[in-house]
This record gives C-alpha cells, sequence and structure tokens, in this order.
C-alpha cells in the first residue's frame, strides 16, 4: 500500500442512492502535495465523492483509504481526529450564521484546542490575512458577498493547518475577480502551507489553470484522466464534449424520451 | 387494492424508521447533553432565543386567559351563589391544565417552529455538515444546547403563565366584578395542594417542554436540505407538537388526578 | 460586547421571574405555606361513620380552618373509622376536644368539625381523640324520619 505517495485512494467504489447508481466500481488516487482535480457534469456525484472521503456517507461497496486509514472503518472518535486533518470548504461557505467572521475562523481553534484566547486571536488574524479579508473580522456571514463567504470558510478550513482540502465547486457562480482571487489562493495555499488539495468542479479553464492532474467522472465511472495536457488531448468522445461544452454528443441534448412524433401524435 | 395494501405498507415503515431515527437522535442529543452544562455560555444563549423571546407572548396569553376565565366562570358561579370559590375556579383550571398546556402550545408555535426552522436552515446551507467536517458534532454544539434550552424554559414559562392569569383573573374578578378579595384568595390557597396541583402542573410542563424540544430539533434535523423540506418541516413540529401535547395531557391527568 | 450583556442580563431575569412564579404559585395559590408537613402534627379519631369524608378534606375550629385530613382507614377488629389529620402545629388541642363530621350547606363537602372542651391537658402528636360524632348520612335521616321507631321513641 503506498500511503505515502497517495494520501486518498479510492478503491472500487460503488455508492447508490435510492437505487440509483451513484458510483459504479469507480478507483482513483489522490498524490500528497499536489492539487488533484474530479471534473465532471453536474449530478455526476462529485459533492456525494467528497462526502464518501470525509466519512459523512458510507459506500455501498470499495474503501476509502485517506491517509492510511480506512475511513470507513474508523471509530467515531479516530474519525473525528482525522477530520481535524481535512479542511472541506463547501460550495455555501456553510458558515456558522449566528456567529461573525472572526467567530467562525475561531470555532474550530476554540473547540478542539486548549489555545488562550490572544493565541487564538493571533492565529485567527493571520489566517484572515491569507485570505485577504482581516478587514472583514466583524462581519456577519450575511453581510459577506459569495466570493467573499468563500474566502472566509477557507480561512476557517486551514485554521487547523490540515494535510489536505477539499474544495466543492469553489468556482461556481463567482464573477471574474473573485473567480481570479480563488484560483490564486487555491494555488498558493496548496504550495505556500503544502497542502494536498482537492477540487471538485465543472469550470474547466480555471480547473485546468491549477489541477496537477485531473479526473472526469460521468454517469458513475471514470471515464478520463490525466494532466491538464493529457486530458486536452484525451481521445474520448465524452471527455472533448465536457471540455469544449457542446451542447450535443455523447451526453445527448434530449433527456431519454420516445419520439416526438408519438409524443405529440400518438395515443397516450 | 394491492396499490393500497403497499401504500400502508410503504407508510407504515415510514413511520417506523422514522420514529427509530428520532430515538436514536434523542439518546445522543441526552448524552451530550452532559457536555453542555460545561459550557453554560452556550446554554446562555439559547435560554435567550428559546425562553426570554417567548416571554411576552407568554405572559399576554396568560393575563388574558386568567380574565376570560374569572368573566365566564363568575356568570356561571354567580347563578349558584357561589362566587366567592372564583378564585379556586380559576386557579385550579390554570394550575392543572390551563397554564401547562396553553403555555405549551404557544411554545410549539413560537420557540418549536423557530427551532426547526433555524436547523433546518443550517442543513440546507450545508452549515451542519461544515461542522461534521470540521470535526465539531453538531449535536453537541448545535442541538443540545437548544435541547436544555428548551426543557429549561417551559416549567418557567407555563408557571409564569399561571401566576399572571391567577392575577388576570383578580383584576377581572374582584377590581371588576366585585368578588371579595379575601375570598379571593383564600379559597384557592385552602383547596389546591402544593404537592397534588402545583407540583403535578409543573410535571406537566416539563414534560411538553422535553416533547416539543424532541420534536421540533428533530423535525429540523431530519429534514431535506431545501425550502420547502423546512417549511414542511416547521409546519408539521406545529401540528405534531400539539398532537403530542394535548395526548400526553389526557395521558398525564388520568394518571395524575383521575382514578384510572 | 455590550450586546452579550444584555443578553446575560435578560436571561437572568427570565429565570429570576420564571422561578419567582413557582414561588407565588406555591405559598399564594396553594397551600404549600400553612400545611407543609414540617409544622403539622398529626392526631387520630375514630367515628362510627365517617360519611364522604375524603381525603385532604378540611378540619376546623370554629369555622377557621386549622388542618386536613391526611389518611382514612378502617379498623380490622372494631369495623370503625379511623381518620387521621394533619393540624397545624400552632393549635394546641385540650384532650377533651370533640370531633363531629360535618357538611357544610346541605350538599356541600363534608369537614370536620372540632369542638375543643375545657382540660388542661393537650393532645399530643399522634394522639387520639374519644369522643367522636359520626357523620349524618343524609338517606339514614331521611328513613329515620319516615319510618319512625315507636319503641325508640
Amino acid at each position: 500500500m503506498n500511503t505515502i505517495e497517495n494520501i486518498v485512494s479510492i478503491r472500487n467504489l460503488t455508492f447508490l442512492r435510492q437505487n440509483r447508481k451513484i458510483f459504479d466500481g469507480i478507483s482513483l488516487n489522490i498524490q500528497r502535495g499536489k492539487v488533484t482535480a474530479i471534473m465532471g457534469p453536474s449530478g455526476t456525484g462529485k459533492t456525494t465523492l467528497l462526502k464518501l472521503i470525509g466519512g459523512q456517507l458510507i459506500p455501498n461497496q470499495g474503501e476509502v483509504i485517506v491517509n492510511g486509514h480506512n475511513v470507513h472503518e474508523l471509530k467515531r472518535s479516530d474519525l473525528y481526529s482525522l477530520r481535524k486533518k481535512m479542511g472541506m470548504l463547501f460550495q455555501s461557505g456553510a458558515l456558522l450564521t449566528d456567529l461573525n467572521v472572526f467567530d467562525n475562523v475561531a470555532l474550530p481553534l476554540r473547540e478542539h484546542t486548549q489555545l488562550n484566547e490572544s493565541f487564538i486571536r493571533s492565529i485567527v488574524l493571520m489566517k484572515l490575512e491569507a485570505v485577504g479579508l482581516r478587514g472583514a473580522r466583524d462581519l456577519m456571514p450575511n453581510e459577506l458577498s459569495g466570493g467573499m463567504a468563500r474566502r472566509i470558510a477557507l480561512a476557517r478550513a486551514i485554521a487547523l493547518d490540515p494535510m489536505m482540502i477539499m474544495y466543492d465547486e469553489p468556482f461556481a457562480g463567482q464573477d471574474p475577480i473573485s473567480l481570479g482571487t480563488l484560483v490564486k489562493l487555491i494555488k498558493e495555499l496548496n504550495s505556500v502551507l503544502n497542502l494536498t488539495s482537492i477540487v471538485v468542479s465543472h469550470d474547466v479553464e480555471e480547473t485546468e489553470s491549477i489541477a496537477d492532474y485531473i479526473y472526469i467522472l460521468s454517469e458513475g465511472k471514470i471515464v478520463g484522466q490525466g494532466t491538464p495536457k493529457e486530458i486536452r488531448n484525451d481521445k474520448s468522445e465524452l471527455v472533448q464534449q465536457f471540455l469544449k461544452g457542446k451542447a450535443d454528443g455523447p451526453v445527448h441534448f434530449h433527456y431519454p424520451a420516445k419520439k416526438i412524433q408519438n409524443d405529440l401524435f400518438g395515443n397516450k | 387494492m394491492i396499490y393500497f395494501i403497499q401504500k400502508i405498507g410503504n407508510r407504515t415503515i415510514s413511520f417506523f424508521s422514522k420514529f427509530g431515527r428520532s430515538a436514536i437522535f434523542l439518546i445522543q442529543m441526552l448524552i451530550a447533553c452532559v457536555a453542555v452544562i460545561f459550557r453554560p455560555k452556550l446554554l446562555l444563549t439559547q435560554l435567550y432565543s428559546v425562553g426570554v423571546l417567548s416571554f411576552m407572548i407568554i405572559t399576554i396569553s396568560g393575563l388574558f386567559v386568567g380574565m376570560v376565565l374569572a368573566l365566564q366562570g363568575y356568570y356561571i358561579l354567580s347563578d349558584f351563589g357561589a362566587d366567592e370559590t372564583l378564585g379556586l375556579m380559576v386557579a385550579s383550571s390554570l394550575v392543572r391544565e390551563l397554564g401547562p398546556v396553553v403555555s405549551a402550545l404557544l411554545f410549539a408555535g413560537r420557540a418549536g417552529s423557530a427551532l426547526t426552522a433555524e436547523i433546518g436552515l443550517m442543513k440546507a446551507t450545508e452549515q451542519l455538515s461544515g461542522m461534521e467536517m470540521m470535526a465539531i458534532d453538531p449535536i453537541d454544539r448545535i442541538i443540545a444546547p437548544r435541547f436544555l434550552a428548551g426543557f429549561i424554559s417551559m416549567p418557567l414559562l407555563a408557571a409564569l403563565f399561571s401566576s399572571i392569569g391567577v392575577i388576570g383573573g383578580q383584576l377581572v374578578g374582584v377590581v371588576i366584578l366585585g368578588v371579595d378579595e379575601g375570598s379571593y384568595w383564600s379559597q384557592m390557597q385552602s383547596n389546591l395542594d402544593f404537592y397534588d396541583d402545583i407540583v403535578n402542573g409543573i410535571i406537566k410542563s416539563i414534560v411538553f417542554g422535553f416533547a416539543i424540544s424532541w420534536i421540533a430539533l428533530f423535525e429540523g434535523y431530519d429534514t431535506l436540505p431545501t425550502s420547502e423540506g423546512v417549511s414542511r418541516a416547521t409546519t408539521r413540529t406545529v401540528v405534531n407538537s400539539a398532537f403530542v401535547i394535548l395526548g400526553l395531557d389526557f395521558i398525564l391527568t388520568a394518571l395524575m388526578f383521575g382514578d384510572i | 460586547m455590550q450586546n452579550t450583556k444584555t443578553q446575560d442580563t435578560l436571561v437572568g431575569l427570565f429565570v429570576v421571574i420564571g422561578i419567582a412564579a413557582i414561588c407565588f404559585m406555591a405559598f399564594k395559590i396553594s397551600n404549600l405555606s400553612s400545611f407543609s408537613k414540617q409544622n403539622v402534627y398529626t392526631i387520630t379519631a375514630r367515628f362510627e361513620n365517617s360519611g364522604g369524608l375524603k381525603i385532604k378534606s378540611p378540619v376546623s375550629i370554629a369555622g377557621v380552618r386549622i388542618g386536613r385530613v391526611s389518611k382514612i382507614s378502617v379498623d380490622k377488629d372494631s369495623y370503625e373509622s379511623i381518620v387521621e389529620m394533619y393540624i397545624n402545629s400552632q393549635y394546641k388541642l385540650p384532650d377533651d376536644t370533640t370531633a363531629s363530621i360535618f357538611t357544610a350547606g346541605l350538599l356541600g363537602e363534608q369537614y370536620v368539625s372540632l369542638e375543643p372542651g375545657g382540660s388542661e391537658e393537650v393532645i399530643n402528636p399522634n394522639g387520639v381523640i374519644d369522643i367522636t360524632q359520626s357523620a349524618i348520612v343524609l338517606e339514614e335521616m331521611i328513613g329515620q324520619f319516615l319510618f319512625k321507631d315507636p319503641v325508640d321513641n
């Protein structure tokens, strides 16, 4: 088992949701210190994959190994201590709405460490500085823009100095400026803090610009993988359709249905 | 026909699975409550939003319920020349029944629905999930303090309701309708027993507080993370709480005051 | 931090008012103040018939309530009714006190009325009242009235 090399390795993972196969026996590895992107059309269960890695969902088959531990065989307390080493950035930021920015970032520190308040204050301010929002410490989450909320959530995710961060759709619905900021942040944090990043996204361009390795998922299977360059030259039609954003291809424009003639003029 | 039976089966299974989930949830919550005692700050915030914010509705309703009781009671009792027992009538109906039950119904509407909506929205906006990923158990940090706050607030609110109601009854009975003040209070005092009437009323309100907090938090925690799911869960909290309060009230009354 | 201080104060107020309401119910609405177990003593009286007397029925002297019935049982041998009463300890009763069961009004509830005698000795806690007069049972009275026994007269 090459756990030193691969911080996360997923083997033969199958996950069903109400009899629908979200994952059908996928296997993938995530290398330590790299930015790995997981891409695919909406609804392919990319977020579900992150929740499986975090141990929030239990797979029907297969195993998820994080840093040498099988996530779904860990005791609850061990799972929680493993989670302290994993940061996760949710699409909405998932900031606690009843706490201000400072307290949100301080929350994991206050919950998990015995540090005194002045020390926590310095750490929080440092983390906020890293995402460029030290000045926003007294704002409430509902006063933040979407991009700012994500950056605060990022500061919170790195508060405990985790070994890896999972980004759930970090680029979705962002204006070009905050998009640029996030891309820069993810890249910088990964190299400066020596993190491992898993980025789940369907934004082709931004993801390609930061990822070291890309997996493309579709219909519960991995349809393509490789470095951004390899992916670009992938021969699979599906991959090409996804990358170029064509309306029709292996994934059809039309949702499966019977012929329109029959539907309109035929009997019911 | 088969379809019908299938549907019954489906409902039964989903009912029991929900019941099972709520039982597990209750156990987790109770265990987590022990830890909350060491973190009074969390409890304090929740006592504010659960208890203090329900204060107004409870006192005002209590006052008016007491006033109406005195008014209605006076007309009936004075027909029998028994208007000096007005105090007894107002106080015993408040302390035994109306205090715990009406304040619980109001509490379910005011605080219970707010709890469900709050927890439901936290779930819908991934806040609960986010906490789990930060290795913070939302049951410890979010649910248990709220449960404890509901559990503590309810008997206090019910006591407040009954007390204010008795004063409201005195206002109408003594000040407006001219019942003798001495007999208003002495009839009450000599016929109501502390253990049998007051303590039983308080026990009722504690049970209701437990049930409402449990239902409200579970509905919030178990909701579908969509806006429709949250709104439905909020409605369910109020409806189910009302059923449970009235059902439990019957059982408790039969056990406490009846000879069944 | 002004905000949390107000919050603390309000929560404090809420709890204090709530507890005050419970105390209000205990002392003003119910009879905890006068009949807590601490300041009562028990006496017993035997009646031939205790009629409709119930637990918690009032016990009074000269119309003033001084206690309540705590237990009613039947003597296995003499088939008399044994009525135990809590008497507020501030009232001392002479040992020739008479106990009677009366009805408040024609259809009201029944209560124990105590009639103190002139003795110097007082009844001790757990003492017994010897002179009793049973409850008047309405049916018996009507019966006596209708079918008056000529011999007895």
